[in-house]
């Protein structure tokens, strides 16, 4: 919903610029619009065996992740044909589209970045502030991980699992979104620090079914720092316990 | 509302009307250990816990189905109740050797409904393909048409008031092993090689029988 109203807000502000600025100015705008492309892996493919597979991790980014930056791109293309034809109906129908790639390449580029290799501090427990605004809220760092993986488990078809700041409630949350839904979805005042991929694809080659082993598993390659450098650089003027 | 006699499982784990190993090279041994043995079984046993002790024990699959489904203010029983009667669905849509064009009646009316059979399968495909996430495509029945259907997670033609007559299983556990990312060559490998006809024509039958009976 939030994302929708971000988007419609995008294209007026464009849509305003093209009526203003027939002529010269206004192609410029619209081809300096940035398309995506695929971050590379900050970490070796087989970097964060055992607990995710080489195999998964090739198919993961070069397969899954890259195909949501393709189509993203192919639909930002073809928004920008219907926004300079006018086409509004056309406008609207690409949003699905635009929402389900665009997340998808959106929550890839943070999931990466939430995982690290053992010998780079993958799974090492995170440092202050975070640290204890985990135990102030979780009770311990293993409630949370408990939380995050009951909920996890949970989803039903397709998801995340996130762990995110709340900025305006100032707290921890575990939340989980459908598709590629970011978690911005489901409030504008959330920020993802780590989110857990739940497709089948992040985890079927090596684990099968077996959701909740991947689940356990991957907490021995998740990059808390990047999640405490995060929560900390937000957090330093918000004054949260 | 619309029922389909063809599958009442009550909650038991039917094995696939085929060995497990029969669909090779299309669809692996390994796929249907993990997909029949393992998916299928959960959803059945995990159904059979979540029901007991409820007003919902003993009631045949198909009315936990439409009650769960509450439409579409899902209660939490309804993801196991529909993919147990999904996945048996979806077993016997397919056959050794099955694939490639029906004949007699069913072409016909998909010729009447479509234009075409290559019309039907394009938009069969495109659904299947294009179903975000966890899904699933169908061939369905009302009102005396043809409609090809695309629907999410656990939702099947039953609650939206339609005779199931053909599905795929679009989840990614059901083409990973075989496939991995690879959906488009799943669909087709699964239009080409697997659909049974048969199945379908029998459903088709059951559905004209069931309208007529009804209206």
């Amino acid at each position: 919903m939030t994302t929708t109203v971000i988007i419609i807000i995008f294209v007026a502000i464009f849509a305003t610029t093209l009526h203003d600025a027939r002529g010269a100015t206004m192609e410029p705008c619209l081809e300096s619009m940035k398309t995506a492309s695929l971050p590379d892996l900050p970490y070796a493919y087989d970097a964060l065996e055992p607990a995710i597979s080489e195999e998964i991790m090739r198919l993961h980014h070069q397969k899954h992740h890259q195909t949501y930056v393709t189509q993203y791109n192919k639909a930002l293309n073809s928004l920008r044909s219907a926004m300079a034809d006018g086409d509004h109906s056309s406008v609207v129908k690409l949003q699905s589209l635009i929402k389900f790639n665009g997340g998808g390449h959106v929550n890839h580029a943070i999931f990466w970045k939430n995982l690290a290799p053992v010998h780079e501090g993958g799974g090492k427990p995170p440092h202050d502030p975070l640290a204890s605004a985990i135990d102030a809220h979780f009770g311990s760092l293993e409630g949370l991980i408990q939380k995050m993986n009951a909920e996890g488990a949970a989803v039903q078809g397709s998801g995340w699992v996130w762990f995110g700041l709340d900025r305006e409630l100032k707290r921890l949350v575990v939340e989980t979104t459908a598709n590629q839904d970011p978690l911005v979805t489901k409030g504008s005042h959330l920020l993802p620090l780590i989110g857990i991929d739940v497709w089948e694809h992040a985890y079927y080659p090596q684990y099968k079914n077996a959701r909740a082993e991947y689940l356990k598993n991957i907490w021995t390659v998740i990059n808390w720092k990047y999640a405490a450098d995060v929560f900390e650089k937000h957090t330093r003027d918000l004054d949260i316990n | 509302m619309a029922t389909s006699s063809a599958v009442t499982a009550n909650y038991v784990l039917k094995p696939p009307p085929f060995a497990l190993d029969a669909l090779e090279p299309h669809m692996s041994k390994q796929t249907l250990e993990f997909h029949w043995g393992k998916h299928h079984r959960a959803y059945v046993d995990n159904l059979k816990k979540q029901v007991l002790g409820t007003e919902l024990e003993g009631k045949p699959l198909e009315h936990i189905i439409h009650s769960t489904y509450n439409n579409g203010e899902l209660l939490p029983a309804f993801n196991n109740a529909a993919q147990a009667w999904n996945h048996e669905f979806f077993w016997e849509s397919m056959k050794p050797g099955g694939g490639g064009k029906p004949t007699g009646e069913l072409l016909a009316l998909l010729e009447r409904d479509f234009t075409s059979y290559e019309k039907f399968y394009e938009e069969f495909n495109a659904a299947a393909a294009t179903q975000f996430g966890a899904g699933w495509a169908w061939l369905a029945y009302a009102n005396d048409k043809l409609k090809v259907v695309k629907t999410p997670n656990a939702v099947n033609p039953l609650v939206l008031g339609s005779f199931p007559l053909l599905t795929i299983d679009v989840w990614e556990h059901a083409y990973y092993l075989d496939f991995q990312n690879r959906r488009p060559d799943y669909i087709k490998t699964f239009m080409t090689n697997l659909v049974s006809w048969e199945a379908v024509s029998a459903r088709l039958e059951a559905a004209k029988a069931a309208s007529s009976s009804s209206s």
